[in-house]
């Protein structure tokens, strides 16, 4: 409870700015750590989450997303809506209006000159950015005046906020990244690891995958801000070596990412040093069930393609007493604590586009054993059903991680209750979700009949994360095995609503056809299996104050107001 | 000089120890045989250290091969309720964080950490032996199979574990079952990543004992080089392979470990020591008996195989024998 | 012995760009993407183009050859025009990383300090341990000296570090609260002050990486000790009237380091590999972190680079060690 109105003060205060604090750099040195260590303070370059928090302590978007998931304005004015005239009526243009008077750390004046150089940058051939998507659709981006860009589409856009919007498009420098276009964008080492920014703090020193030294930015335009003079980065370990720097031993203020047992957590926590906090954003642990067949006796090319339905999991009953032995109350309660809950969405969040789906947080065996009777599948040896010479056998596939690993065990356990013999298998992460076309272990390739993994979508529009769950985006040879639809999902009629989705500019009516694709994934086909809603926990001491966790944009988006508690 | 060399060449025309072990090249007469392994055994049997820990390693051997049959809870079954107990007459050494039975799971773990680690070691050192043999007492092959050595030595092991499980394991898995592949996958490449050392000691060993009076002596009276090898060389440095011995051992277990938990081991629900530490390390605090357990199993292990490998390397020298 | 070293390292250039191909050509076979880590919400067009923005688009031989190029020859330059103000390399490509697109060779150089001071350091702690423990263990084989020296180096050498280090951290960081449990890489040694800092930090992983290496070493010293002490020419030298000093320090000891100097010549180019785990539990981010964070990132150019360097030493050292043989032994000759 305290912990909520904290982060709803924090927010406010960095709504309405500038509240009553000590003068800049009065506090000293606020220690991060990161367990993953930060390789560039680049976004552009690296799409890497923790990355994208280095690189937010520098540099600014035009507008950040609050830990509500609303937009809110950083170097922009305000938002652009069509009620104030910043976005065009057929939804074709966005009209930005900078705030006066910023500088960047340099002392020169940030224009509009450099948003539009950030956009040139970004979607220059042949530099790689990471951001492109942030860019899509973006016809042209231009400077009207000292104060103004003007961003137009290449078709209307209901949900204009993703170019310049949320710590992963932030604006750079064009003085200082002119040279640094297309090819010569990785050569620039100089300028990615020391950015010119408008943020709270300038970059003093930085060691790749090591240690970021920060001082507090001269030219920040709230001149009693940062109340920290420097802020020390340390890359390096694992969680909870992290969680244990900040909770135990008070070496550190801030930790990044403890996702760590509940028990270990409390058992820290205990030291009553600090605490941990969680944010939620739209992140689900989820089963994808395959709906083709992975069997290694196919010819490759052919393995887990449209080609072989599933002899097994084609079958609806199948699915959703899969989906009914699973206790989500105790997953959650056994691998995340306070930082999950339960869910049977897929898009768990913004509240308009949640569905009411809960009918699945109550575990049925018994249910599930008498729809299974029902639907053929008798109990044969060993007490595997079977039908039609078929046995209910899975393999059940995930990366490696220890709460996945326990969540493994649990299931096998439940699915052995109602009849289904379950073989486990874990991959090494950088294979499994690195897409790499020649590797059998890849989550898109699904050589195994379910799999476990978590996904989420960014900014506060779920309709480009719903659309890749589409016949066609199911991976295959020819598409080198990338795309997203891991279950094969393919239904006309889901392909039909989120072509005619992107028509529809009403939130309200856009929200209620999310639900209804949510559901059709979940609910009405079991073709993905939501476990936990998971939130981003960090830890942070107690000692450390204005700290408001941020799932929809950088955890550190607010560094700005931090300071220490005395 | 000449007097060494007479002793040399008594303690060469003694029947080689550990010959034996190997296939010889002309199997030697049965009684003699008999009569030295006899005397091995009695050498070991005064061996204090040496029998207390054949014991003990007996002893663990018992209790993962026959304690599950007595013990029978199944070290997968998840009994949620009883999470994360002491102990207590129904979990004797207690539960896990999912309610497993801890006992079980020491069992089951070791039956594959042992199965892996002896494996696993007797790989790397037949490898090893091999080649570091035959690299310092053949002069032609020496530098291909230094150069060799140096290229293993030098390759980047992560990537090279992680190719050969996208090769192998699918293959494998599908000829020998998911247990029986992952194991056979897991020994080679612990075996085939971990002989180089061996090796280069044991070329080192050798090229010194070439030039050694016995040697040249049974060279000069035309011993065939098989075996020079078996009778005049191994026995002279079975201290440097006991010594890889026991090392090894330990080293693949906790490779062995690592390499489950980078997903490129034993499927999950296969607890192995290695495994079984390493999860239980971020909850030392709270639950020290899960680390401490599987931490002093294999410890046991590595020093009871350290005493067995000090006593059987006494009991075969024939300068100490029957002092 | 001088016409053997030459001809030993006129034969090191081959050897060495055959194995650069084998790695080389292993990594480009192992599974992974270099694109691994980048987000599940970065649509697989825009990952497209990331990895053309790479290099990646072209056929291995040309990467290969580019490598062999940067590495022999812009490598060199840069650090000639570094040296000497001069501008050779103007305009080359250097190895560049792909995770944090920075010439490889910089990167190398801000890691080397704390590697060559933790690992480095607990790898002499650890010799200079480990020799006397062996040479006395021998000696008296079977004191309870042996006995205790036998039952601790088997301890610490079958428990894994990261568990050992675990167990540091939290009797002496977060209990007695003595040490940091963080290593902080930015401190400068400037003054006592400093320095004690600088020892309380290094405190802990100097003595769980000191405590694997002399294990190891120690036991391969009692072996190779114990096998000389029986030799005959042990009981000659004694019956020569020679003290036991000059017995066991001269004669048994310097037969008895043929195989401890594979051991521990085996063991340097490894310091310079740093030490993946131990890095890893006290955040001293040395080069092992570094290689298993490129490992792990697929990060081509920096595994690369990393690794041939690694099988430099390898090569140098195996030398040195063949070398050294000579010297212990006047009997082994190379010809």
């Amino acid at each position: 409870m305290k912990l909520k109105t904290l982060m709803l003060g924090a927010a406010a205060t960095a709504a309405m700015a500038p509240a009553a604090f000590a003068e800049r750099g009065s506090d000293g040195q606020v220690n991060v750590i990161m367990w993953q260590a930060p390789s560039t303070m680049n976004p552009y370059l690296s799409a890497g989450t923790k990355d994208i928090i280095a690189g937010s302590v520098v540099l600014e978007p035009l507008a950040s997303f609050t830990p509500e998931g609303e937009v809110v304005p950083r170097l922009a004015a305000e938002i652009p809506s069509v009620e104030n005239g910043g976005i065009s009526e057929d939804l074709k243009t966005v009209t930005w209006k900078l705030q006066p008077d910023i500088k960047w750390s340099d002392g020169t004046p940030f224009t509009a000159e450099d948003v539009a150089f950030t956009a040139e940058y970004c979607m220059s051939p042949n530099g790689g950015c990471a951001q492109l998507a942030k860019f899509e659709g973006v016809e042209k981006v231009e400077a009207v005046d000292e104060l103004t860009v003007r961003v137009t589409f290449v078709s209307p856009r209901p949900d204009p906020f993703s170019a310049f919007v949320g710590a992963q498009s932030p604006i750079l420098q064009k003085a200082q990244f002119q040279n640094c276009l297309g090819e010569a964008a990785p050569t620039c080492t100089q300028q990615n690891f020391n950015p010119v920014g408008t943020g709270a703090f300038v970059v003093k020193e930085f060691r790749t995958n090591d240690v970021i030294s920060f001082a507090a930015n001269p030219e920040y335009r709230d001149p009693a801000k940062p109340a920290f003079a420097t802020l020390l980065m340390k890359g390096g370990g694992d969680s909870a070596a992290a969680a244990r720097a900040v909770l135990e031993t008070g070496e550190f203020d801030y930790a990044w990412n403890t996702q760590l047992a509940p028990d270990v957590i409390a058992g820290m926590e205990a030291a009553g040093k600090g605490k941990n906090v969680a944010a939620f954003g739209s992140l689900v642990e989820r089963i994808h069930v395959n709906l083709t067949d992975p069997s290694p006796g196919l010819p490759e090319g052919e393995r887990s393609t449209v080609k072989h339905p599933h002899p097994i999991l084609t079958d609806p009953a199948v699915r959703k007493a899969l989906s009914m032995a699973i206790d989500r109350e105790l997953l959650t309660e056994i691998g995340y604590g306070p930082a999950g809950q339960p869910t049977c969405n897929l898009v768990p969040a913004p509240a308009a586009w949640a569905s009411e789906n809960t009918e699945c947080f109550t575990q049925d065996i018994e249910g599930a054993k008498a729809l299974l009777d029902e639907a053929g599948w008798t109990v044969g040896a060993g007490g595997v059903r079977e039908k039609d010479g078929k046995r209910l056998t899975l393999l059940f596939q995930t990366s490696v991680n220890a709460v996945r690993q326990d969540f493994q065990a649990l299931i096998k356990q439940w699915w052995s209750e109602i009849g289904v013999e379950t073989e486990l298998k874990v991959v090494d992460p950088s294979v499994f979700f690195g897409g790499d076309a020649g590797s059998p272990d890849t989550f898109q390739k699904l050589y195994a009949d379910v799999e476990m993994y978590a996904n989420n979508f960014e900014g506060s529009n779920p309709e480009p994360y719903l659309a890749r769950q589409t016949c066609d985006k199911a991976p295959g040879p020819e598409n080198q095995w990338q795309g997203e639809n891991t279950s094969r999902y393919c239904d006309p009629e889901y392909d039909r609503l989120i072509a005619e989705m992107t028509q529809i500019v009403d939130p309200a009516e856009r929200g209620a056809m999310g639900r209804r694709l949510n559901e059709m994934l979940t609910k009405d086909s079991n073709a993905i299996i939501p476990l936990v809603y998971r939130g981003t926990t960090s830890a942070h001491a107690n000692s450390l104050g204005g700290v408001a966790l941020n799932a929809w944009d950088s955890e550190l988006w607010n560094v700005a107001d931090w300071h220490r508690v005395k | 000089m000449t007097d060494r060399l007479l002793i040399e060449e008594s303690a060469v025309n003694a029947p080689a120890p550990g010959a034996e072990a190997l296939p010889p090249a002309d199997p030697p007469p049965q009684a003699p045989a008999r009569s030295q392994w006899r005397d091995i055994w009695r050498q070991f049997r005064n061996h204090r250290g040496a029998m207390l820990a054949l014991v003990l390693f007996v002893a663990i051997l018992l209790f993962v091969g026959l304690g599950p049959l007595v013990w029978t809870i199944d070290p997968g079954f998840v009994d949620i309720r009883a999470r994360n107990q002491g102990f207590s007459a129904a979990h004797p050494l207690g539960t896990d964080q999912l309610g497993r039975d801890m006992l079980a799971r020491l069992m089951a773990g070791g039956q594959v950490s042992l199965a892996v680690g002896l494996t696993a070691m007797a790989v790397a050192l037949t490898l090893g032996s091999l080649i570091g043999i035959s690299s310092g007492y053949f002069r032609r092959l020496d530098a291909p199979l230094m150069r060799l050595t140096e290229l293993f030595l030098a390759l980047p092991l992560l990537p090279l574990l992680l190719l050969m499980v996208t090769l192998f394991r699918e293959p494998l898995g599908r000829a020998m079952g998911p247990a029986g592949g992952t194991f056979l996958l897991i020994v080679s490449a612990i075996g085939i990543t971990s002989w180089m050392q061996t090796a280069r000691i044991l070329r080192g060993e050798v090229l010194g004992l070439k030039e050694r009076e016995f040697i040249l002596a049974a060279q000069s009276i035309g011993t065939p080089a098989p075996r020079m090898i078996l009778r005049h060389v191994l026995p002279n440095v079975i201290s440097p392979i006991v010594v890889a011995a026991t090392l090894g051992i330990a080293t693949a277990i906790i490779t062995e470990s690592a390499l489950s938990f980078l997903g490129l081991g034993f499927p999950p629900d296969f607890p192995t020591w290695g495994r079984l530490l390493y999860d239980a390390v971020d909850q030392m605090q709270m639950y020290p008996w899960r680390v401490v357990l599987p931490g002093l199993l294999i410890s046991l292990t590595v020093l009871s195989v350290n005493y067995i490998g000090d006593g059987l390397r006494d009991a075969m020298d024939p300068r100490i024998r029957g002092r | 012995m001088l016409s053997f070293a030459l001809r030993r390292l006129l034969l090191a250039v081959p050897t060495l760009l055959f194995i650069s191909l084998v790695i080389f050509l292993l990594l480009e076979a192992s599974p992974g993407d270099p694109l691994g880590d980048v987000p599940l919400t970065v649509p697989p067009e825009v990952k497209e183009r990331m990895r053309e923005a790479l290099g990646l688009g072209q056929a291995w031989y040309i990467r290969y050859v580019l490598w062999l190029k940067q590495f022999f020859w812009v490598e060199p330059l840069y650090w000639f025009d570094r040296a000497f103000g001069t501008g050779f390399s103007e305009g080359m490509q250097r190895i560049i990383s792909f995770q944090s697109r920075s010439p490889v060779f910089d990167v190398i150089a801000e890691r080397l300090p704390q590697t060559l001071t933790v690992v480095g350091m607990s790898y002499l702690v650890g010799v200079m341990i480990a020799l006397p423990i062996g040479i006395i263990s021998a000696y008296r084989q079977y004191s309870w000296f042996d006995q205790i020296g036998t039952f601790i180096s088997m301890v610490g050498f079958s428990l894994p570090t990261f568990f050992t280090g675990v167990v540091l951290i939290i009797v002496f960081g977060i209990k007695l609260q003595w040490f940091p449990s963080i290593y902080d890489t930015t401190h400068r040694v400037t003054d006592w002050d400093s320095f004690v800092v600088q020892l309380r930090q290094m405190a802990m992983p100097v003595t769980v990486l000191a405590l694997y290496n002399a294990a190891q070493i120690s036991r391969f010293m009692r072996a190779s000790m114990l096998d000389n002490l029986r030799q005959d020419y042990v009981r000659t030298a004694r019956a020569k009237g020679l003290s036991e000093r000059v017995v066991v320090l001269k004669h048994v000891l310097r037969n008895s380091l043929i195989p401890v100097v594979t051991v521990i010549a085996l063991g340097l180019p490894a310091v310079f590999g740093g030490a993946i785990i131990t890095e890893q539990v006290f955040k001293v981010n040395g080069l092992g972190q570094l290689l298993i964070l490129a490992i792990h990132a697929n990060d081509m150019p920096m595994v690369m680079t990393l690794t041939f360097i690694f099988a430099v030493l390898i090569v140098g050292f195996t030398l040195i060690a063949d070398l050294l043989y000579g010297v212990l032994d006047p009997r082994i000759r190379y010809d």
